[in-house]
């Protein structure tokens, strides 16, 4: 195997659903030559198992993230903002399993 | 209506396929015919999930290591149930054929048993055993014997798989580089003279046939035909002009590799007969 045809095949990301009803979770990556081939390696990497009921990949570099660098002012401005969450309402008798 | 672990929304689990044990312990017995018919059927598939185990570790890319080996196990499966089901006729177990048998009592085909090759070699051997398996498959479901059409059915779920895989290749490689071309021509070119005698019927499977228990191998040509025409064709690819090989009918007189095959994966098995751990 050369380099540069582990280059030539690109990095996909794989999204599972594991039932009907339930959402497609990100399961992995892999490399394939295009499209059709990575849904079926994503079939024979990540549904070996009985795992899932359908199949999503997309290419890795298709996906923008957040910085990893920027985790405070991005992600922990919500805390201590306790108003966001329903905490205040008082629970109504007979109302069980809140 | 009600529910199995199988239902379950979260929980994984393996499902509610039929199993070998499931067909020895509803007490099949299949009657001597029937049981040779079943292993012609799964020696053949064992052989191929021999053949194919050996590219684990040596495929080109890790993904497809995967991919041949989830294929080998789907193989290894179809033996395991022709071979229960075959060994019940003379109270065998699938082990006993699998590993107690000589060259001369095995009835596989010679395609499986030829060489890995390359993987345009491996892929050709795919194309052709896969297409031959689905149209023989997709037929024996309505098979008289009602072992063989639950196998039948289960199996056909596979193969359909094998050769959606094995034609994507196909195009891939013949429709690619130069390189890729020429090897997936130089492979279709070593297995097409084992071709013909997929397709060769015998008296045992005549009869069998007649009876509605097997399908009768020529009638399975034209479909065959039909399907693997449009692939090759669309992958740039021709079809061999290559006499078939002599001999094939699965005696393995004719057989060049079946005996060295059977020396690597039995030799464990004769070697401890009690069966050994470590």
């Amino acid at each position: 195997m050369t380099e540069s045809l582990n280059a030539s095949w690109p990095l996909w990301e794989v999204f599972v659903r594991s039932s009907r009803g339930l959402s497609h979770v990100h399961a992995g990556s892999l490399h394939a030559p295009d499209a059709t081939m990575a849904l079926r390696n994503a079939r024979d990497l990540y549904t070996r198992r009985n795992e899932g009921t359908s199949v999503w990949v997309m290419p890795s570099d298709s996906i923008s993230s957040s910085d990893p660098d920027s985790k405070g002012g991005f992600f922990e401005s919500p805390q201590g903002k306790d108003f966001r969450h329903a905490t205040y309402y008082t629970k109504s008798e007979g109302v069980k399993h809140l | 209506m009600s529910f199995t672990a199988g239902d379950s929304a979260t929980k994984i689990s393996a499902g509610n396929a039929i199993t070998p044990e499931d067909i020895i312990a509803a007490g099949a017995k299949a009657p001597e015919d029937v049981a040779t018919y079943a292993m012609y059927l799964g020696d053949d598939a064992l052989m191929l999930a021999q053949r194919l185990g050996h590219w684990i570790s040596r495929a080109p890319e890790m993904e497809e290591d995967v991919a041949l080996a989830n294929i080998a196990q789907d193989q290894l499966g179809h033996a395991r149930f022709l071979l229960s089901y075959a060994g019940s006729a003379w109270d065998q177990t699938e082990d006993d054929l699998a590993y107690f048998r000589t060259e001369e009592q095995f009835r596989s085909c010679r395609l499986v048993e030829q060489e890995n090759g390359d993987f345009g070699q491996t892929i050709a051997r795919q194309l052709i055993f896969s297409l031959y398996q689905y149209e023989l498959f997709t037929r024996l479901m309505d098979s008289a014997d009602e072992t063989l059409a639950s196998v039948a059915a289960k199996a056909v779920k596979e193969v359909t798989y094998h050769v959606d895989h094995a034609a994507q290749w196909t195009l891939r490689l013949g429709d690619g580089t130069d390189e890729s071309h020429r090897r997936m021509q130089e492979g279709l070119y070593y297995m097409w003279p084992y071709v013909d005698e997929l397709f060769n019927d015998d008296d045992l499977l005549r009869d069998l046939s007649e009876r509605g228990i097997a399908v009768l191998p020529s009638t399975l040509r034209e479909s065959f035909d039909a399907r693997i025409e449009p692939i090759l064709e669309q992958a740039t690819l021709t079809v061999p002009d290559v006499p078939g090989a002599w001999g094939g009918d699965r005696s393995g007189n004719f057989s060049e590799h079946r005996g060295h095959i059977l020396a690597e994966m039995q030799v464990l098995a004769r070697q401890f007969p009690q069966g050994v751990t470590w």
